[in-house]
């Protein structure tokens, strides 16, 4: 067969993936989680004793709870593929691969199994971020003094 | 307005991951790290600190804000401490998050059984 005429069939058969699709869900899902967390911002510090700062704090916790509980119960995994980006950018993401990879690697033993592989998937996430974070900071620091 | 804010900032950052991973052969794994790092850059200039400051929780809640506050922490001690600081101090703010991960998941982990 002509190599033309065989990329027009694979071009045919290839499943259609629905950018634009993606994009709308992913932005509404990435934005709600945004609008829940200034929810929760709004509603902790509506506590008495409890500043800006601490209930920015207790939204990250609650967030990293729920996402850590759905990922356990099994039905997270479903919805960060269906949503993409919307759940994996956020802090949720964060929380999902650790947890993820946590339970993946129960059956080894709690040292060498959750112990060694629970960043296997984040850990980069946290190598980079402070890579990064010491590069600026220094660079911030010698130009900017602090 | 802050709300509207949240929704449209956070929304917007995970559209930008969308487009990354769609149109590249990068994977989730890739977009985090990048995006860290990348929050991390966007200090330098203070721009992610005004980000914060009109999103609220919607500049908060994305991974960007991991490398915000990892370079946040460590530049207010190294303003008391010197050059000593940026290791003090570096995970000084992120510790709520991090801590959070790694107790929940743990415990999580213990309790439940891996599904499939």
């Amino acid at each position: 067969m002509e190599k033309s005429k065989y990329d027009e069939l694979i071009k045919k058969h290839s499943p259609k993936e629905n950018k634009f699709k993606n994009m709308i869900i992913s932005f509404i899902v990435g934005g709600l989680v945004g609008l829940i967390g200034q929810c929760l911002i709004t509603f902790y510090s509506s506590f008495n004793g409890i500043s800006k700062d601490e209930a920015a704090s207790l939204m990250m916790v609650t967030i990293i709870f729920l996402s850590c509980l759905f990922t356990s119960l099994g039905f997270f995994d479903n919805w960060v593929s269906k949503s993409g980006a919307g759940l994996f950018v956020p802090i949720s993401g964060f929380a999902h691969a650790t947890t993820s990879a946590a339970l993946e690697y129960k059956k080894e033993g709690y040292v060498f199994g959750i112990g060694s592989n629970i960043f296997k998937l984040s850990g980069s996430v946290i190598l980079y971020g402070v890579i990064s974070a010491y590069v600026f900071g220094i660079i911030r620091f010698v130009f900017f003094g602090g | 307005m802050t709300y509207l804010y949240a929704f449209l900032f956070a929304g917007i950052v995970c559209l930008i991951g969308q487009i990354i991973l769609d149109n590249t052969k990068l994977m989730p794994g890739h977009i985090t790290s990048l995006f860290v790092v990348i929050g991390a850059a966007l200090d330098i200039f203070s721009i992610y600190d005004f980000f914060v400051e009109k999103a609220g929780a919607g500049a908060m809640v994305c991974i960007t804000s991991f490398g915000h506050l990892l370079i946040h922490g460590a530049l207010a001690k190294a303003k008391s401490a010197g050059l000593l600081g940026l290791f003090t101090g570096m995970f000084s703010l992120t510790a709520a998050g991090i801590t959070a991960t790694i107790i929940f998941a743990f415990i999580l982990t213990i309790i439940f059984k891996p599904k499939n």
